[in-house]
């Protein structure tokens, strides 16, 4: 670089287009409001550097001394069992809900009038926090696996809706049109074309949903008396004040975690393979 | 064993279908889930919603209290999803294939971002409170590790798609590793992360009301203030101006999509 004897004429390596402005203009709004952010915390006194200390240590006692004081480890699989349970029951009814409305939502099955009226209530249903439709359905039905699976399971349909639905469109039209020039019915070309094509999408996007509502659940049970290990969290968290019990949890639900995304990862390749 | 591969398909799908079945079941068990009373909940609920959970003028009155938690919360959920993708992207740089700097960088950059990502946010804000008890940091850092963990999750992915070919032949012409990473795997990647940012922009307003709730922070405080006083038709007002704010954001990220894609 140094050889250079004069310098070269500055050669444009990316042309100033309206893609590589708008990614500018994006870098720069976001970079001024973060810092505009870092102002307004609301620190209540804490000092930045003595806190992130604190939490150093506090990982290592979370991580490295982990264990179990006010439940058994059979309490603790009895609530990590509670939690999948939820995740799998709020997926199911939601994947269940959700693939007949997305047949109304996909534009290449049905009215585009109706396709707008099933994509704009979707779109308000996932836009709340699924802890407000859990709390919302609290009142009427009381704290408890009731308002959470019912809440849980109304963002979960509002989600898969949508992906569903997306799946649904990407279906070759040729094959709609086919089975319809043949004089199948409506329902037919659903289970004949349709369910068979986007099979493993909607298995995936379903996955995908079932992880979500893994954490959800852990989070229902700390703020929306959902129960199971959420719960125990919370109460090792801000009733005993206990990190290594927080840690025997953390890592209950880490290793879930994990497996699960290995799973899902896998499939998804399989998947993948399969479809070539 | 059935030889026909339709019939064997069939038999995988019904077996597939039983075995979901029986764990739908065994979930209704464990969770005490109440089939009956969770169907008859829903239509009381959104009748007594008609009534109860529509703001009413005290609580427009409380509008310009409840806006500003509601910029609070935005502001952190920005500046965490900013913050930890470009920390993301350093570490997504030195965990992939194509731009790591030593093949042993991987599994530590892999490794941390998969615990980062999959200890969920409400349990990080648990873990949190000890040290930084019912400030914003809390709710900051809880989102700054999740979203840290899924960037370098998505942008490892990325880099390796639309890294390789440019990377070889950068490489071939003797430029040296930060030449190549800031003149062809950081412009190649900007669009999908400025993408990825936005979708975790959206992830986190919503995570932060939960986190919120637990940590007596932002917009989930001031719902969760009115709704255990029973002020419904405050909290329904908090409840709509999310709605209103997460339906903007979406469709400014979608705008922004659009033109840098």
């Amino acid at each position: 670089m140094s050889q250079r004897s004069e310098p070269l004429p500055r050669i444009r390596v990316r042309p100033l287009t309206r893609a590589n402005l708008s990614i500018q203009l994006t870098l720069l709004g976001l970079t001024l409001l973060t810092l505009y952010s870092f102002t307004t915390f609301d620190t209540r006194g804490i000092g930045l550097v003595e806190a992130l200390q604190d939490m150093l240590n506090n990982f290592r006692l979370l991580l490295l001394e982990p264990r179990l004081r006010s439940v058994s480890f059979a309490d603790l699989l009895e609530a990590l069992f509670v939690t999948v349970g939820l995740g799998l029951l709020t997926t199911v009814f939601g994947a269940i809900i959700a693939f007949f409305l997305a047949l109304f939502a996909a534009q290449n099955l049905a009215p585009i009038w109706l396709n707008n009226l099933i994509k704009g209530g979707t779109a308000f249903i996932r836009a709340v926090p699924t802890v407000l439709w859990v709390l919302f359905f609290a009142v009427a039905a009381g704290m408890g696996s009731v308002a959470a699976v019912i809440g849980m399971t109304f963002h979960s349909a509002g989600y898969l809706i949508k992906a569903y639905a997306e799946s649904f469109e990407e279906i070759d039209a040729g094959v709609l049109e086919a089975l319809r020039a043949s004089g199948a019915s409506w329902w037919q070309t659903v289970f004949q074309a349709v369910v068979p094509t986007s099979a493993s999408a909607l298995l995936s996007w379903t996955f995908v949903r079932f992880e979500i509502n893994f954490s959800t659940a852990i989070a229902m049970g700390a703020t929306a008396g959902a129960g199971g290990i959420g719960f125990d969290m919370f109460m090792a968290s801000a009733f005993y004040l206990d990190l290594r019990e927080l840690g025997a949890f953390t890592y209950a639900i880490l290793v879930f975690a994990m497996a699960l995304e290995w799973f899902a990862t896998h499939m998804k390749a399989r998947l993948g393979k399969s479809r070539e | 064993m059935p030889s026909d591969p339709l019939k064997l398909r069939q038999i995988q799908s019904i077996a597939f279908f039983a075995i979901l079945a029986a764990l739908t079941y065994g979930s209704i068990v464990i969770t005490k889930y109440d089939v009956v009373q969770g169907f008859t909940a829903i239509p009381r609920a959104f009748s007594w919603a008609t009534t109860h959970f529509i703001p009413d003028e005290a609580a427009w009155r409380r509008l310009p209290r409840i806006l500003e938690k509601l910029f609070e919360t935005i502001l952190m959920a920005v500046s965490s999803a900013t913050t930890a993708s470009a920390l993301g992207l350093v570490v997504a740089l030195l965990g992939a294939t194509t731009t790591r700097p030593h093949p042993w960088f991987s599994l530590p950059a892999r490794g941390i971002a998969s615990i980062f990502r999959n200890i969920d946010v409400s349990a990080w804000a648990l873990i949190l409170l000890f040290s930084f008890g019912q400030s914003t940091y809390t709710g900051f850092f809880a989102l700054f590790f999740v979203t840290f963990g899924f960037i370098v999750r998505v942008m490892v992915e990325t880099i390796d798609e639309v890294g390789m070919a440019s990377v070889e032949a950068l490489r071939a012409t003797g430029a040296n590793y930060l030449t190549i990473i800031s003149q062809s795997v950081i412009p190649a990647c900007l669009p999908q992360l400025i993408s990825w940012v936005l979708y975790m922009i959206e992830t986190n307003i919503r995570s932060a009301t939960l986190v919120g709730i637990l940590t007596g922070t932002g917009i989930g405080f001031s719902f969760d203030l009115y709704y255990k006083s029973m002020n419904y038709s405050s909290a329904s007002l908090v409840v709509l101006v999310i709605v209103v704010a997460v339906l903007i954001i979406e469709a400014l990220s979608n705008v922004i999509r659009r033109a840098v894609l």
